[in-house]
């Protein structure tokens, strides 16, 4: 078969400064119509970069300065500005990660997608009108007339990427180059988005290039597969070989990294339980004066759960079930309406403002976000050593143990004269952790501490919370949407919905024998089941 | 250091930029030399009143209809204006911080309270609020002063609230709160820091807007007619504005110049200190 997109020894410089010289050395790479061919690396890896390069949408500093890219007869790497209009989505086709970004938020749906047919099609607006009714109902989103009328806001993100999608394959293009489509969306959705490719890729034919992090969705999906490494591709070939017999070791080590599903022995863990949660709600009220147009979101119902002490309870659910909210509730950052959640026998909801302050030693968090969570302005050691100093310790003791956080959570002690950005997103997440381990907290409530971290880096940080859980007798919270995660780390698992704890219990039981219908759906989808089993 | 460096280099590979902070310094070496150049009382006379400028090599710039020397009252004056552009400002400015501070951290009742106030300052125009402060409080230096900062802040503090409102739910400002710390402090320790940059960039046009504001009020002889100000100089031109035109517009072209010199700076600093135009 040959290939109708061919990247030889295709070269990208990056403007001077950058960390390194090239965003891609010497790609060469061949998409063969039919398939789906996935380009794996972690970020820097210049994945991206090639979706831009392929589109000639480089960013303004960056070029193209050697090789080619042949694509029906023609060299993109030196076609000219109208000869790439004119292929552009039209011969090739682009889906990006975030579909809320990528359309026009002040234009309705079908709008945009009858866009691409007045730009590239002499058809009338009648038959405009057919094609676009026929491509929203082809992607399956629900109620197809109203859907075209609907602005981008008022879908879901699922049937937001399902849009971009059939504005995508308007035209039958001959290659789609997909940049972590599913990357923003629920696992349940993204089971969806991805049948939805497989299905219309092979009814059509169309090649895809489908770019992503997560090796998962690879094993779902793809029919061959290229790792790429700081701009190189370190790997290429047929799927199976490459997810069961990778040849190089960045390869292996990147597939190493990705938790399997299925959770390892259970953890003898205590029967006294440290936190006790009863009863807990949230709601959240929002609208006009004098109750007009109210709305009501019950964000937390009626949360029981316990946590044993040294253990960790991990708590799973898409986005909008609550989680986060629950975790925000437990360290007190968002006040709770109801319930109680008993730490040690005393209920932190009943506790003043001052003696709140002072219980928030006991219970600390880690967040989500390496870059929004350190405060830009303050040295790394500082941000370690503030709490301590407002609990009334000196100076020189609080910045002589942020020190020694630093080298037990793997960092150089000498790194805390340094500000936040020249840390790594890993090295933020642990400078995260050591600023509530200086509190010698009982209680750590993780909040998705790992999910914005690359893989390699997740289980590096994963290993060490971990290890610290054992030495510092830590029990943990560990909210997370990744259910890979939450079996190699947890010994109990809780799963929310819309606010409520539907399924609970030892975390073997609940993934190998789910109870609840949406327990066993959420397991469904997750990307490459069977992969890293 | 090094941050320091790179942001002077940003700073002067703006030409306009440059411009600017070289006509500021121009000014203040002005305002710093007015005792050694001119060292008596400027207000004093000095000889034949209306002398042309060149007419007269005592005075190069000529004299004003009192016969006092129009150089040395454009140098003292330039201590005027600095000093009125300068303590305005501030007072304006740390106005507007506390109360946007306040109003964007906490909202809900206080933002309410607090915004509406706002807008009660805003709606007035601030010249016709000026002149009522004026008259009931007198014309004093230190009055006026006073009340151009107090008509100014409201700008600022909606600036500051904006700030406060996107950085307040941020992560870093959640795990303060989660070490316990109060309230006071996350406010002026944590979260101003990140907010004051648009703020000190701001504050150029704050500047500018004073020093305008008080050579107006001096156009109308409201401002302090004991000191050397150009907005005096100018307001006494005005009756001899038809024939010997230069008594005003030598000052006219001093406020021109200052206030362009702190605008050029004020967008220097917002280059300089915008990341996200770097490269361009």
């Amino acid at each position: 078969m040959s290939a109708v997109l061919s990247l030889q020894g295709l070269t990208v410089a990056l403007p001077s400064g950058a960390d390194r010289p090239e965003a891609l050395r010497q790609v060469s790479l061949d998409l063969h119509a039919g398939e789906i061919l996935c380009v794996v690396g972690e970020s820097g890896s210049g994945k991206s970069m090639m979706a831009s390069a392929i589109m000639r949408l480089l960013p303004g500093n960056v070029r193209i300065s050697g090789g080619s890219i042949l694509f029906e007869g023609k060299d993109l790497a030196s076609a000219n500005e109208a000869t790439m209009r004119a292929l552009r989505g039209a011969r090739i086709a682009m889906v990006f990660q975030e579909p809320m970004t990528a359309l026009n938020p002040l234009r309705s749906i079908g709008d945009q997608i009858a866009e691409m047919f007045r730009i590239h099609t002499s058809l009338s607006n009648a038959e405009i009108e057919a094609r676009m009714l026929a491509l929203l109902d082809e992607v399956r989103i629900p109620h197809p007339a109203e859907a075209a009328r609907a602005f981008p806001h008022e879908l879901s993100g699922g049937q937001r990427q399902r849009a971009m999608i059939a504005m995508a394959l308007a035209l039958d293009p001959v290659v789609l180059i997909a940049d972590e489509p599913t990357t923003a969306l629920d696992v349940t959705t993204q089971a969806q988005i991805l049948a939805l490719i497989r299905d219309l890729q092979q009814r059509k034919g169309t090649a895809v290039l489908f770019i992503t992090h997560d090796f998962g969705v690879v094993a779902e999906i793809a029919d061959r597969v290229a790792v790429m490494q700081h701009g190189l591709v370190v790997e290429q070939g047929p799927a199976r070989d490459v997810l069961h017999q990778p040849q190089h070791d960045y390869t292996k080590a990147l597939i190493a990294a990705v938790p399997p599903l299925k959770a390892p022995a259970p953890r003898a863990i205590s029967s006294e339980s440290i936190l006790v949660l009863e009863g807990v709600q949230k709601t959240y009220r929002s609208g006009g004066f004098f109750g007009r147009r109210r709305r009501e979101t019950h964000a937390v119902r009626d949360v029981t759960l316990s946590l044993p002490k040294g253990g960790t309870l991990g708590v799973v659910g898409e986005s909008g079930s609550g989680k986060s909210t629950l975790a925000r509730c437990i360290t007190r950052l968002v006040q709770a309406d109801g319930g109680s959640i008993r730490l040690d026998g005393v209920d932190l909801l009943q506790l003043s403002k001052r003696e709140a302050r002072q219980a928030a030693r006991r219970v600390q968090m880690v967040f989500q976000d390496p870059y929004g969570s350190l405060n830009p302005r303050r040295r790394a050691g500082e941000l370690v050593a503030q709490g301590p100093m407002i609990h009334g310790m000196s100076r020189d003791a609080a910045m002589a143990k942020a020190r020694e956080l630093f080298s037990l959570v793997g960092l150089d002690p000498a790194a805390i004269e340094r500000f936040p950005h020249e840390f790594s997103g890993g090295q933020r997440q642990r400078i995260g952790l050591a600023r509530a381990l200086a509190m010698e907290p009982e209680v750590l409530v993780a909040d998705e501490p790992v999910s914005a971290l690359d893989v390699s880096v997740q289980a590096q940080v994963l290993k060490l919370l971990a290890e610290l859980r054992v030495r510092l007798g830590l029990s943990i919270v560990f909210i997370t949407h990744d259910l890979r995660v939450a079996a190699q780390v947890c010994d109990l698992v809780a799963v929310m919905k819309d606010g409520e704890v539907v399924e609970h219990g030892p975390i073997a039981q609940v993934f190998e024998a789910p109870r609840h219908a949406y327990t066993k759906a959420l397991l469904a989808s997750v990307p490459g089941r069977g992969f890293g089993a | 250091m090094p941050a320091l460096k790179r942001f002077a280099l940003a700073y002067l590979r703006n030409p306009a930029a440059g411009l600017g902070l070289f006509l500021l310094v121009a000014i203040i070496a002005m305002a710093l030399t007015a005792d050694w150049f001119f060292p008596r009382d400027p207000l004093a006379l000095a000889g034949r009143p209306l002398q042309w400028p060149g007419a007269n090599p005592r005075f190069a710039l000529g004299t004003d209809n009192s016969g006092r020397d129009i150089a040395a009252q454009i140098f003292h004056g330039a201590r005027i204006s600095l000093l009125i552009g300068l303590v305005a400002t501030s007072i304006a400015v740390v106005i507007g911080i506390v109360i946007g501070a306040l109003a964007g951290y906490y909202g809900g009742v206080v933002d309410d309270v607090l915004m509406r106030l706002t807008e009660a300052f805003q709606t007035l125009p601030n010249f016709l609020l000026l002149l009522v402060l004026v008259s009931i409080f007198g014309s004093e230096l230190t009055t006026v002063v006073v009340a151009i900062g107090v008509v100014s802040w409201p700008a600022t503090a909606r600036l500051t609230r904006a700030e406060f409102l996107s950085l307040r739910n941020r992560e870093f400002v959640q795990a303060c709160r989660g070490l316990g710390m109060g309230d006071g402090r996350i406010i002026f320790r944590e979260i101003l820091p990140n907010a004051l940059p648009p703020v000190i960039v701001y504050a150029s046009v704050v500047m500018a807007v004073a020093i305008l504001l008080e050579s107006a009020l001096a156009f109308l002889r409201l401002s302090d007619p004991n000191v050397a100000s150009w907005g005096n100089l100018i307001g006494l031109g005005r009756d001899v504005l038809r024939v010997q035109w230069y008594v005003s517009a030598i000052p006219g072209v001093a406020i021109l110049v200052t206030v362009l010199a702190v605008s050029l700076v004020g967008q220097g600093l917002n280059d300089a200190l915008n990341p996200r135009l770097k490269g361009r």
